[in-house]
């Protein structure tokens, strides 16, 4: 059974409030500070795309988060309700796709790269970022990041685990 | 903790102070700062982040959208950052390929000389 459980309507100001809930949580479970900070961003990255992926397919469906205090871990899942892998970008090997190749930062061509050019274009809201970009700053965080089909084939489950080393465990059971 | 936003000018220069939490409920804001301040033609920005706490990728998307911004009219944006917690956002995405990262405003300021 999660050590603690939450349910929040698909709402980006409630992305704050299960990062608030998911750091007391950490705190109290005696994780390492680094890992802490770990936990917030990749929980919030986690929620903030659930809540995208809900408001486009199931807008009045909650984001369920689920926190696991293990002895030698510490683990989140984060579950959307709308359709299954919306926002997962592949990577080539099977695995998620890296933060580098959704932002184009390996130019393959001699024209200047995108942030290097001069343009016109001024009608970008800024906020685009491509999908997927969330999930790869979550790989880059997590020991563990596990990317599964939803509980009755709805919705995508994000499950991501910390395993805490000998003298955090150690700490923790002192 | 919310999002706290002030602007001054020095050399040629508009430095942003961003202080407090920047997600995806905040990033509206700092996103409103930099559209006006291009608007009102600031094309070479500072964004010292010293104060803020917390950085997701809505923000990391935000500080793009001003660098395109500003290239637009061949201008710069300077990031100041020397918090390990944060810089470790834009290892872990590559974009410290993107920004010039310093550790002081005069820093930022002199490597555009």
């Amino acid at each position: 059974m999660p050590t603690v459980e939450l349910r929040f309507a698909a709402l980006d100001g409630h992305v704050r409030t299960a990062r608030m809930i998911a750091t007391a949580v950490s705190r109290r479970a005696g994780i390492p500070v680094g890992a802490a900070d770990e936990i917030k961003l990749a929980v919030t990255e986690a929620c903030a795309r659930a809540v995208r992926v809900n408001r486009k397919h199931a807008p009045t469906s909650p984001v369920h988060v689920a926190l696991i205090d293990a002895p030698d871990s510490f683990t989140i899942k984060v579950a959307d309700c709308g359709r299954t892998w919306d926002e997962v970008a592949a990577g080539p090997d099977g695995g998620l796709a890296p933060a580098s190749t959704l932002l184009d930062l390996e130019p393959t061509s001699d024209d200047p790269p995108w942030w290097a050019a001069a343009t016109d274009d001024d009608s970008d809201d800024g906020g685009g970022f491509p999908p997927g970009l969330g999930l790869a700053l979550i790989e880059g965080l997590v020991d563990e990041v596990e990317v599964t089909r939803g509980p009755d084939g709805v919705g995508t489950v994000v499950a991501m685990t910390w395993h805490l080393g000998l003298d955090a465990a150690l700490a923790k059971h002192s | 903790m919310d999002l706290s936003l002030t602007t001054r000018q020095e050399d040629n220069h508009t430095v942003v102070v961003v202080g407090g939490e920047i997600d995806v409920y905040t990033a509206p804001k700092l996103r409103e700062q930099l559209i006006d301040l291009v608007s009102a033609g600031s094309y070479h920005l500072v964004v010292d982040m010293e104060g803020v706490e917390f950085l997701d990728s809505t923000g990391l998307g935000v500080l793009v959208g001003g660098l395109k911004r500003v290239r637009a009219h061949e201008g710069s944006l300077r990031l100041v950052c020397t918090q390990e917690r944060i810089l470790k956002i834009f290892r872990i995405t590559g974009l410290t390929k993107v920004f010039p990262i310093h550790s002081s405003v005069e820093d930022a300021l002199a490597a555009h000389e």
